[in-house]
């Protein structure tokens, strides 16, 4: 295996197994906060049983996504030196904002966590307040940081140098709004459906069940309103990225050739070497309308650059058209359980929608793993969109292998034990027959 | 002193604050692989709840030195990433080990003899960790990572194992475990609840300040052949007799206060020793900040990075050292018993 592939493999296996975690970690607190706010008001003990539940959920997954957020702040130098070398003053601004917010988090987190019996109700809120706030932040951060990477503003390159550097404008860069809205959605659509998904699984059996259908209730007053909003914040990225990274967006829509009222393609299998997608569903005038809200509007394509600067195209699309096929899901899910909702229907016992619901449980995170892909291959060869590249970026040490295979195996088996430890914890899920009243 | 003087120094105290929080934590996790006789169980169970609710918040002064040292001084970065590319990938798995373990260990939710595993898992790392961070600060130390440093020779095991796997990092990996596990063990002799407990922990803190002596002791010989500018600094700079005066008077008062039982005064004095000893390993490589030949000010980002830091820096603390005192005020503030 080449160094720099393995250096790229062992990046983007820590990615995406990190954000999992840190998904979690931003949505898991609101819907802890919510259930204890709602045991405090109507002194129901469910409320209490599920605030409980879910901070050990979130305590056992917020440990991981902090040890491994914390592997990811070393790879930026033990895999990237040449990308810090010349990217650390600039953007390292963001990064250290990050640090902050994640350690506001991780000490509220303690306090919320071993704090029950030691401090007044009300400061226990507070607290979990300021762990859902602060991991919105973090998030948010990261997402800014990334986002200069795909739109790099904030300096300006004097013979392969950055000079003139000015980190604040770098945070400004145009993807960060764009980026880091789409991801805070994401964060709470994916978890929110997740949960909801899981007790709607339970209710399938057991539409009765007061505990489950609590949960879902909260889960879903996370979850759908954000998967709701996601269309639109997708719109404003991708509109976005037609204007900023046109590459990435012809990459995403398998769109070869530069035209003017460009078609939208379903599905299909792009064929590189012909230069055509194939099996695809064509819309005419698709793309021009949704990426620059005009049907006439020109669209490039991937011939507008060499092909040695292209992304992996079948990768980026197969990648692209699977977030949006699982957005729409969700957003379509989440209007539905919000119309039964306003017309006072038993959502628990409406099967049809608790099958639709227990379907889209891994959906939301799928769906981020795949945004997360469309956004990093999308962006290939480059490490900094049209500065630097990703060759030149990777450390020159050799056998970079070997601390790929030894992260993914370390990951596979944190993977596996951590769903083994939630597993165990939902199957113990209490009997409550009834709403006590 | 200039902006990246002042910045370099700051990211310095976030190490030393990860040395006596992060680093007790690591410290726990010694004595509970090392739990032994009548109490063992207790001893670990002790050590569990000290680290629970602020070993999360502990590590993260770690990272605040990691993301301030690549923003301020990205090209540092950038060499240490590379060249100690192996041990901070072993620390690193460490970290994760460590902390899942403990997570796992405390939340797994169920009795079984199976969750002792992860102690045990919790433990071991907790005791290389400390060993490798040990080696990576030996490596800076001896000079092998600047520009013109050892670690430019030729073949990989030169340029990528030579520089900081030799005795005197090896003596430094020595010397940071036993320093955390002398702050974890002095730490609970206050957190500890009985007075059986409170000794078994006072025999660990005496015997490990001891042990320190001789851990210093060796690094410093062993200094002479592999790290002598830092030698030198130790012994020939003007502070370095203040210094080793306060240290030794502090490493003295320490053991003497847990002789007397004095535990407050113990911690406190504990802390203030390993400070001193940190602040003489950064004073004698000062200005460099990789040596023989990176300093500070070369491998500084540039003034509008380093003023925006210096802002970020305040404003975080703000939110930040209330929310600390806060944390403490709550887990650590409990009414000491009598000895």
């Amino acid at each position: 295996m080449p160094d720099l592939l393995a250096a790229r493999s062992q990046m983007g296996v820590s990615l995406a197994f990190h954000i999992v975690f840190a998904v979690v970690g931003i949505a898991m607190p609101v819907m802890m906060v919510v259930a204890e706010r709602r045991w405090q008001v109507t002194g129901h003990a469910i409320y209490l049983d599920l605030a409980r539940r879910w901070a050990r959920g979130t305590a056992i997954l917020f440990a991981v996504g902090a040890v491994s957020g914390t592997v990811l702040s070393f790879e930026l130098g033990l895999l990237w030196p040449g990308f810090m070398r010349f990217a650390g003053s600039i953007i390292g601004m963001p990064f250290s904002l990050e640090g902050f917010a994640f350690f506001t988090e991780a000490i509220f987190l303690g306090v919320y966590l071993y704090g029950w019996d030691r401090i007044s109700a009300r400061a226990h809120l507070g607290a979990g307040v300021a762990v859902a706030l602060s991991g919105a932040a973090s998030g948010i951060f990261v997402v800014i940081a990334n986002a200069w990477m795909n739109a790099p503003t904030g300096f300006q390159l004097v013979d392969g140098r950055a000079v003139n550097v000015d980190p604040v404008a770098a945070m400004a860069s145009p993807a960060a709004f764009p980026q880091a809205l789409h991801m805070t959605l994401a964060a709470y659509a994916a978890t929110g459906f997740a949960v909801a998904g899981i007790h709607a699984f339970f209710l399938l059996k057991d539409p009765a069940n007061a505990f489950h259908r609590r949960a879902l209730e909260i889960a879903l007053m996370v979850g759908a309103p954000a998967a709701v909003l996601q269309p639109i914040s997708g719109d404003m990225a991708a509109r976005h990225i037609a204007r900023h990274q046109p590459l990435k967006l012809a990459a995403a829509e398998a769109l070869f050739r530069t035209e003017s009222g460009a078609p939208l393609s379903l599905g299909g299998w792009p064929d590189v070497a012909r230069r055509e997608t194939r099996f695809a569903l064509e819309i005419p005038r698709g793309l021009s309308l949704l990426a620059f809200h005009d049907p006439n509007a020109r669209v490039q394509g991937l011939d507008a650059a060499p092909q040695d600067e292209w992304p992996n195209v079948p990768a980026v699309h197969l990648s692209f058209q699977l977030m949006v096929a699982l957005g729409t899901y969700m957003a379509l899910v989440a209007v539905w359980a919000g119309w039964l909702a306003w017309r006072h229907t038993d959502l628990a016992h409406h099967r049809w929608l608790m099958r639709a619901v227990a379907l889209g449980t891994p959906m939301g995170f799928i769906a981020v793993e795949a945004g997360w892909t469309v956004t990093e291959l999308g962006r290939q060869p480059w490490v900094i969109y049209g500065v630097l590249k990703t060759r030149d970026a990777v450390t020159p040490m050799p056998g970079l292998v070997v601390p790929f295979l030894t992260f993914t195996l370390l990951y596979c088996f944190l993977g596996i034990i951590v769903c083994w430890l939630l597993y165990r914890q939902i199957l113990r899920s209490p009997e409550v027959p009834e709403w006590p009243t | 002193m200039s902006l990246a003087d002042v910045l370099a120094g700051i990211i310095f105290v976030a190490l030393n604050a990860y040395t006596l929080l992060g680093g007790a934590d690591f410290g726990g996790g010694v004595w509970d692989l090392f739990a032994t006789g009548p109490r063992k169980q207790r001893q670990r169970d002790l050590v569990a709840d000290a680290i629970g609710p602020v070993w999360e918040a502990n590590h993260v002064w770690l990272i605040l030195a990691v993301v301030l040292l690549f923003t301020c001084f990205p090209p540092a970065f950038a060499r240490l990433g590379t060249l100690l590319h192996i041990p901070l990938s072993l620390v690193l798995i460490g970290i994760v080990l460590r902390g899942s373990a403990f997570t796992f260990w405390r939340y797994g939710g169920t009795e079984d003899k199976e969750l002792r595993h992860w102690g045990v898992t919790f433990a071991i790392a907790s005791l290389i960790t400390p060993l490798l961070l040990g080696t990576t600060v030996g490596a800076i130390a001896s000079g092998a990572l600047g520009e013109g440093g050892s670690g430019k020779g030729e073949g990989f095991y030169s340029i990528y194992v030579g520089p900081w796997l030799n005795p005197f990092t090896l003596s430094v990996g020595v010397f940071a475990l036993v320093a955390f596990a002398f702050l974890a063990a002095v730490y609970l002799t206050l957190e500890a609840e009985d007075r059986e407990l409170r000794a078994d922990f006072r025999a660990r803190a005496l015997g490990t300040g001891v042990a320190l002596f001789g851990a210093a002791a060796l690094a410093l010989l062993l200094s002479a052949r592999y790290a002598p500018r830092v030698r030198d600094g130790l012994i020939f700079a003007g502070w370095a007799v203040p210094l080793h005066a306060f240290t030794a008077v502090a490493a003295i008062t320490a053991l003497a206060a847990l002789w007397r039982g004095a535990w407050r005064v113990a911690r406190v004095v504990a802390a203030i020793q390993v400070s001193l000893i940190l602040w003489g390993w950064g004073l004698s490589q000062y200005p460099y900040l990789l040596p023989p030949d990176v300093t500070i000010a070369d491998a500084a980002a540039p003034a509008a990075t380093l003023r925006l830091a210096l802002g970020a820096l305040a404003l975080g603390a703000a939110v930040l050292l209330p929310s600390l005192a806060y944390l403490f005020r709550v887990f650590k503030n409990r009414p000491a018993a009598r000895a």
